[in-house]
């Protein structure tokens, strides 16, 4: 029932390799456009960050696990031009199109500045907590959208059906659960919570060592 | 929304990563759905004017000014405000201090979420399946890599940023440091000691 995305914990994966401090280099010209295509169609507004990860991580195994960063960007970004009606697939088959009048919500060059430097806020108001810093609660067993099948979610399977401890309180937060699916934003509480890694991994590397997850208040139930 | 059919729309464009974006390119800035010039402006934020110096700043100021440093314990997307750094993936920040009992270490998981108005694009280890797999299930394991060895008596805490929540880690003030101003401060602070896989001060 999980997606491929979903990896934490997973055994196999070879060492991480370290790179230069600084401005990362964006790297090659392909990688460029598909970094400024997918911010600049994003900002047409026609689908929210929910629902672009979504269709990342409902990229089939075979081309999740195959495709670099970039070449999931694009592929996601096809995926949802389609899904959404701005493009069709006589479209990407001939890999052109004829020329059109600029879309009214057209992300224009001089917008783009202020638009980064505000970003999409996702706070919202919504109910009073019903957990406080300190209180332990557990996650929902097995991590699952409850809305749509094999939708979309933030708990990783890793941490699904963990006891552990409240340490933050964000106020109310967009569901992703909901949003990523045209169901609404349906804020709800967010908190971060602690878990301890002897929990989740059944051995710590070190005693006390722990692991914090950004949890919605209907992933949890008191423990 | 895409469905899990086999044949998702992406698999129409050419398959080599290089003509599928010029494929894509062509089609949205023809259809008027794309401003060729704001593709240009979003490459110049990233490219030169955001990025870890933005978050060492932060970090310097921090170490500097103890005021400061309550205000981004408290309230990070506040505290960097005052500095003008806010944005896009980097709307609600906490900042989380490393200490001589625990060292903090950012990763996601289910995607590649990061702090982009502090430290810009992500690394590629930021973003590969060995990080994301592994920093959650054996952080010291993953630190050896980047040649850092903590301390028995300090504990590990990895924040898996499942939500819009982004986290910097304010790293351990270097010794030796006490004379620097926040200039020279700002530059003992690496990325990679704001994602924590690094301390500051050092050249790595």
């Amino acid at each position: 029932m999980s997606r491929v995305h979903d990896m934490g914990g997973r055994y196999g994966d070879p060492a991480v390799i370290p790179e230069p401090q600084g401005i990362v280099p964006i790297g090659p010209e392909w990688h460029r456009k598909a970094l400024a295509l997918t911010l600049a169609a994003g900002g047409l507004g026609a689908w929210s960050i929910d629902t672009s990860r979504h269709a990342r991580e409902s990229l089939s195994p075979k081309d999740y696990a195959r495709f670099s960063y970039y070449e999931k960007w694009m592929a996601a970004l096809a995926d949802l031009l389609v899904a959404k009606g701005l493009v069709t697939e006589d479209e990407l088959a001939a890999g052109t199109a004829d020329p059109a009048e600029p879309h009214p919500k057209l992300f224009r060059a001089e917008a783009v500045g202020p638009a980064l430097k505000r970003g999409s806020p996702y706070a919202r108001p919504g109910a009073e907590p019903a957990f406080a810093p300190g209180d332990r609660v557990r996650t929902r067993l097995p991590a699952r959208n409850t809305d749509v099948p094999g939708g979309h979610t933030r708990l990783p399977a890793y941490a699904a059906g963990q006891t552990g401890t409240v340490i933050l309180s964000h106020g109310a937060h967009v569901l992703p659960d909901a949003n990523a699916h045209g169901l609404g934003e349906r804020p709800e509480p967010l908190y971060t919570v602690a878990f301890a890694a002897a929990d989740l991994w059944g051995e710590a590397e070190r005693a006390g060592d722990e692991v914090t997850l950004d949890l919605w208040q209907s992933y949890l139930v008191p423990a | 929304m895409p469905h899990d059919h086999p044949d998702h729309p992406h698999s129409l464009l050419p398959s080599d990563p290089a003509l599928r974006v010029k494929a894509l390119e062509t089609i949205l800035v023809r259809k008027g759905l794309v401003d060729p010039a704001a593709m240009e402006e979003i490459l110049d934020t990233y490219e030169r004017k955001v990025g870890p110096h933005l978050g060492a700043k932060v970090v310097a100021r921090a170490w500097s000014d103890p005021a400061f440093r309550d205000r981004l314990l408290a309230d990070a997307t506040a505290a960097i405000a005052e500095l003008g750094i806010s944005g896009r993936q980097g709307e609600h920040v906490v900042a989380v201090e490393n200490t001589p009992n625990t060292h903090n270490m950012v990763v996601c998981t289910l995607c590649s979420c990061y702090p982009w108005p502090l430290l810009g694009i992500p690394p590629a280890w930021y973003k590969s399946d060995a990080y994301r797999a592994r920093a959650v299930r054996e952080p010291r394991k993953v630190l050896a890599e980047f040649g850092v060895t903590l301390p028995d008596g300090q504990k590990v805490r990895v924040w898996d940023s499942t939500s819009e929540v982004r986290y910097l880690v304010v790293p351990m003030r270097p010794k030796g440091s006490e004379g620097l101003d926040e200039a020279a401060l700002a530059d003992l602070v690496t990325r990679d000691s704001m994602i924590g896989t690094g301390l500051a001060g050092a050249s790595r």
